[in-house]
């Protein structure tokens, strides 16, 4: 009788090593799954500007200074390096195409332009998905540090080197207020 | 946000407790009516179950077939696209198929029995009625419902159901052709109590698939409850849905390709309700939808 009791725990214990073990891996896996998928959102976006730009340029080709600044920025924005680099070279390019969208609101010709007004949509659907991917990135975080810290698998956590993993933030400048130049 | 999701989840696993409950009952009823019937039992529980889960492995084919929704293409539907994709990746699920119903009533569904095997279907109407952030609501709403596997959900919901009637339909028909005479001979039972105990137990077999469906209709209520809230927690933007479904409240035109069977999939009761009417309370248990305003009440309270 004795025995069978021991053999039930033996089993119980290895069922939740093995399934909490596979458990804290899934999550770790997701967040940085959702890590590379915020880079892919912006390469997608940093393909759609040159278009964006040449469209703009045939209508509005005297605005030379809202032009450089997307290019400058786009061009920072792929050469960053780290992680903090890349998310402030973002920021300002999201900032110099508001600029360069409120421009063109300046020429009713171009607003009426098909390809304009398609690639002011895909722009658009860009920042969403970005915005998306950091949201779901950091519900990944969430979820995988509340199951390191949640008993009982903070046992496992510590005992496989399960580290705790950092959100992504807004960075200062993306909270204060957008300067618009005209 | 959190708590009302919860909440739903929880108040769901109670209802599917219920059902299981019901169906005991019901079943405790016939065996105590005429001592046996277990065969008949399993026939109806395969039955039922063989049934139900027929429509929700094909439920996406089903849904599209019924409604008859068209394949949302690509370069035309451009905005549709991208706010499905948009809101896939906040959700962490692959796209879905996208389709397309021609109908001036705005309105949209979800189906599919899991995330891989999912479709969407907008009205011609919805896109055209709704901008942007209201639409990315409603789309979110019903991403929730495949994100949730609702469809799942309500299989067994109406898998239930179908067995409590079906149980209850073979009880009655064994009461009513033989069972209680046969009963009362093998145990010399014929006393008041055995009376009271058989008129109880068809009384329960007359009232389970009745229950059960009120129980069903319920449920579906408080999945829509939930997919409003997860759906918001998707958009972190409660005033998208909450404008989509004021403009569905004003809105009073009716899909024409909804029936009974699918009311339940559309994000807002595709037939005609007349929310007017007085003792709409007791009229309000066989919705499959909650009423606008409430929806509306409760995503301003997040």
């Amino acid at each position: 009788m004795v025995a069978v009791i021991v053999v039930v725990v033996v089993v119980l214990i290895l069922l939740f090593f093995w399934l909490g073990f596979n458990g804290l891996v899934k999550r770790r896996n997701q967040v940085d799954n959702a890590w590379s998928q915020i880079d892919v959102q912006l390469k997608r976006r940093h393909d759609l500007i040159p278009n964006l730009v040449e469209t703009v340029k045939g209508y509005a080709a005297h605005e030379r200074g809202t032009f450089e600044a997307v290019t400058n920025a786009r061009a920072n924005a792929m050469n960053a390096q780290t992680p903090a680099d890349q998310a402030q070279a973002e920021n300002v390019l999201s900032g110099a195409l508001k600029s360069l969208f409120a421009v063109a609101e300046a020429y009713p010709d171009l607003k009426a332009n098909q390809n304009f007004l398609n690639l002011q949509e895909e722009l658009t659907s860009s920042e969403d998905r970005i915005a998306y991917a950091r949201q779901f990135y950091n519900d990944s975080v969430l979820s995988y540090n509340t199951k390191i810290q949640q008993f009982p698998t903070v046992i496992l956590a510590s005992m496989f080197n399960f580290d705790k993993r950092e959100f992504f933030d807004a960075a200062p400048e993306d909270t204060a207020p957008v300067q618009v130049q005209f | 946000m959190q708590e009302q999701i919860a909440r739903n989840k929880r108040r769901t696993f109670l209802m599917l407790l219920g059902f299981v409950g019901l169906i005991t009952i019901t079943a405790t009823a016939i065996v105590l009516l005429f001592g046996g019937g277990a065969v008949g039992i399993v026939i109806a529980f395969v039955v039922a179950i063989a049934l139900a889960w027929g429509s929700y492995y094909n439920s996406d084919k089903i849904a599209i077939a019924a409604s008859r929704a068209k394949p949302a293409d690509e370069s035309e539907y451009r905005r549709y696209h991208n706010l499905v994709e948009g809101l896939c990746i906040a959700a962490g699920l692959p796209k879905p198929r996208l389709y397309v119903v021609d109908d001036p009533a705005p309105n949209a569904f979800a189906t599919g029995r899991n995330p891989k095997h999912a479709a969407l279907a907008v009205t011609t109407g919805l896109l055209e009625v709704m901008n942007r952030v209201e639409l990315e609501g409603v789309i979110a709403h019903e991403l929730s419902h495949v994100k949730n596997y609702d469809i799942l959900v309500t299989t067994v919901a109406v898998t239930a159901v179908g067995t409590v009637a079906l149980i209850s339909d073979i009880g009655l028909r064994f009461a009513f052709w033989g069972g209680m005479s046969d009963r009362r001979d093998n145990n010399g039972d014929s006393g008041p109590l055995g009376v009271v105990i058989a008129i109880a137990s068809l009384a329960v077999l007359m009232l389970a698939p009745f229950a059960g469906y009120l129980m069903q209709m319920s449920m579906s209520r408080n999945r829509e409850y939930l997919a409003d809230a997860s759906g918001v927690q998707l958009t972190r933007y409660p005033p998208g849905l909450i404008s989509a479904l004021e403009k569905l409240r004003d809105d009073h035109a009716v899909v024409h390709s909804a029936s009974k069977a699918t009311a339940q999939m559309w994000i807002e009761q595709p037939l005609e309700t007349d929310e007017k009417k007085p003792g709409s309370k007791f009229n309000n248990l066989f919705d499959t939808h909650p009423p606008l305003e409430d929806r509306i009440k409760r995503l301003q309270e997040m």
